[in-house]
């Protein structure tokens, strides 16, 4: 295990200045999630237009360097995308995070995939993997209208 | 007392884990095992095994004489007037369960109060909550102070014509605190009001006695006490264990079954049961005998002196902000670090073998009262020493480094 792998530069950057952090008037979608073990939360909010596209993304909540870039970066790549596009990013970033080598969508950029490779480094640290996916599950949750508070433990 | 000797008891401590040496700063949360607790086990499974209390053969009424001597040990231990005061659980968590029910089931109603205090751990919350939804009473909580203590004056504040009953924490898991629980029980007894102490973090680093406490109940925790898990004891006042109902039905703990009606067994089987953790009450035993061979005063000086130095190495250490100032404080310092949130400390502080805890320490009331969603804490047991604490803050050092603090 190298501590490296896990705090990267773009991930204690955007630790620390998470990007969309806060809450705007008009959203149409949003959910809550939470860490039952920790007692990390997040909010996600968003705007769907009339053609699915996220118009806006932004997010709520404290917790640690891990969970704040991730919830970040995540809000910075779905930002402009159609709800279809969104949810296959979130299906192909669960699955690298939990076993896959690299990310295999063809909706982001070599850029935008290297950014979000950044957070493979949880994948040495069981413990920690849910403080990257939280956000992930949160924002499927608000997609689907479901009424459910995302918990990382049943 | 040698610590390097009592160290070396330890087996836990004798090979690197993740290529490092330990530094264990966990023990509020589970204390490592003494090679006599581990052995105990070993040779009562490989050598002795039986159930107890049931069968009439050789290994049974051995078995059944071991499991009873841990009953005395602890009775002593504690100075409990009588052993059958002591009552085996699956851990303290079962021990407060067992109260809240049956007192509960017996003596509380819609409209009654039960009195906590705002440093509960949520297992001297959440088995109450379960009676003021089952049964409508109320749950009140005594206010902390700036230093993180619940004083005797905040107990009284809360006290009602209504209360029923007082449960609080004999040493608070976060600040460290440790309440006056004699004093407690003084001004709860002059009102009629029994008391139940959690103990999980006072028997292991504090003399106990129960005489002179006074107390109805006192939950223990066998595992934070260097003894297996799966092991708790409550100690209960004779007139309660023979007044209350019992909690959990099943063999062992009946007199007479008939289709027609039941009558439950004496003391103490009436609370135990069927099976119980056989070989982790017999091998408590030794975790009594660990503790009494060291001396609980020479343990609490230890670690009154590892507590000493780990506050003023800690304040020194700039950013980092200690949660709590209690003039009583057992040896448990919670903390965080301006800019870096506590996971991230727990893991870059593992990545040198330094365990801590991070998190709410099932403590939210407590977390949500002080506003901060999260600590980390650095607990202390006998096997402690001020290289440990030297240790926690060069890793601390590198956590403020990785974050550019």
């Amino acid at each position: 295990m190298d501590l490296k792998d896990l705090y990267q530069e773009i991930i204690l950057d955007h630790g620390k200045n998470p990007r969309n952090l806060g809450k705007f008037d008009n959203y149409n979608k949003d959910a809550k999630g939470n860490n039952p073990l920790c007692g990390d939360n997040v909010h996600v909010y968003l705007r769907l237009n009339e053609n699915k596209k996220v118009e806006d993304i932004a997010f709520e909540g404290h917790g640690c360097a891990i969970s704040m870039a991730s919830a970040s970066i995540m809000t910075d790549m779905v930002r402009g995308k159609e709800e279809k596009e969104v949810k296959e990013i979130v299906t192909d970033f669960l699955g690298m995070i939990k076993e896959k080598d690299s990310l295999e969508n063809n909706i982001l950029k070599d850029d935008e995939k290297t950014k979000l490779m950044s957070l493979s480094g949880v994948k040495q640290y069981p413990m920690r993997v849910k403080c990257a996916t939280l956000s992930w599950h949160t924002l499927t949750s608000a997609l689907d209208n479901s009424d459910q508070i995302v918990k990382t433990e049943e | 007392m040698n610590i390097d000797d009592i160290k070396r008891e330890f087996p836990i401590f004798d090979d690197k884990i993740q290529n490092n040496d330990l530094v264990y700063l966990d023990s509020a949360n589970s204390s490592q095992k003494p090679r006599v607790v581990v052995d105990r086990i070993y040779d009562f499974y490989t050598k002795e095994f039986s159930n107890v209390g049931r069968s009439v053969h050789y290994l049974a009424v051995a078995a059944t004489n071991l499991y009873e001597q841990t009953r005395v040990s602890v009775q002593k231990y504690i100075n409990a007037k009588d052993k059958d005061e002591i009552v085996f659980t699956k851990g303290a968590t079962e021990a407060i369960n067992l109260v809240a029910n049956t007192f509960g089931q017996k003596y509380l109603s819609e409209g009654d109060e039960v009195l906590l205090t705002e440093l509960e751990h949520h297992s001297n919350y959440v088995p109450w909550h379960f009676l003021r939804k089952a049964k409508n009473i109320k749950i009140e909580f005594a206010e902390i102070n700036d230093d993180g203590e619940v004083t005797l004056e905040s107990i009284e504040k809360k006290i009602t014509n209504k209360t029923k009953i007082i449960s609080v924490s004999h040493l608070s898991n976060v600040t460290g605190a440790i309440l006056p629980i004699k004093e407690i029980v003084q001004l709860a007894h002059s009102k009629n009001i029994p008391v139940l102490i959690d103990g999980c973090q006072g028997a292991p680093h504090l003399k106990l006695d129960m005489q002179d406490i006074d107390c109805d109940f006192y939950a223990i925790s066998g595992h934070k006490m260097y003894g297996p898990t799966g092991i708790g004891i409550l100690y209960a006042k004779k007139k309660w264990l023979e007044d209350l109902p019992p909690y959990q039905g099943g063999g062992g703990m009946i007199n007479e079954v008939k289709k027609e009606g039941i009558t439950y067994g004496e003391l103490p089987n009436k609370y135990e049961a069927g099976t119980m953790a056989t070989a982790q009450v017999i091998a408590f035993n030794e975790s009594i005998k660990f503790m009494e061979k060291i001396g609980i005063q020479n343990i609490e000086k230890h670690e009154k002196e590892l507590l000493d130095y780990g506050l003023e190495k800690l304040r020194k250490n700039n950013s980092v902000n200690i949660i709590g100032n209690p003039k009583e404080k057992g040896g448990v310092i919670s903390f965080t670090i301006e800019g870096v949130h506590p996971h991230d400390i727990a893991t870059i502080l593992d990545e040198d073998g330094v365990a801590i805890r991070a998190g709410h320490h099932c403590c939210q009331i407590l977390h949500d009262k002080l506003n901060l969603p999260a600590t980390a804490r650095a607990s202390f047991g006998v096997y402690n020493t001020k290289d440990d604490i030297d240790k926690l803050d060069e890793a601390i050092n590198k956590c403020k480094k990785i974050f550019n603090l």
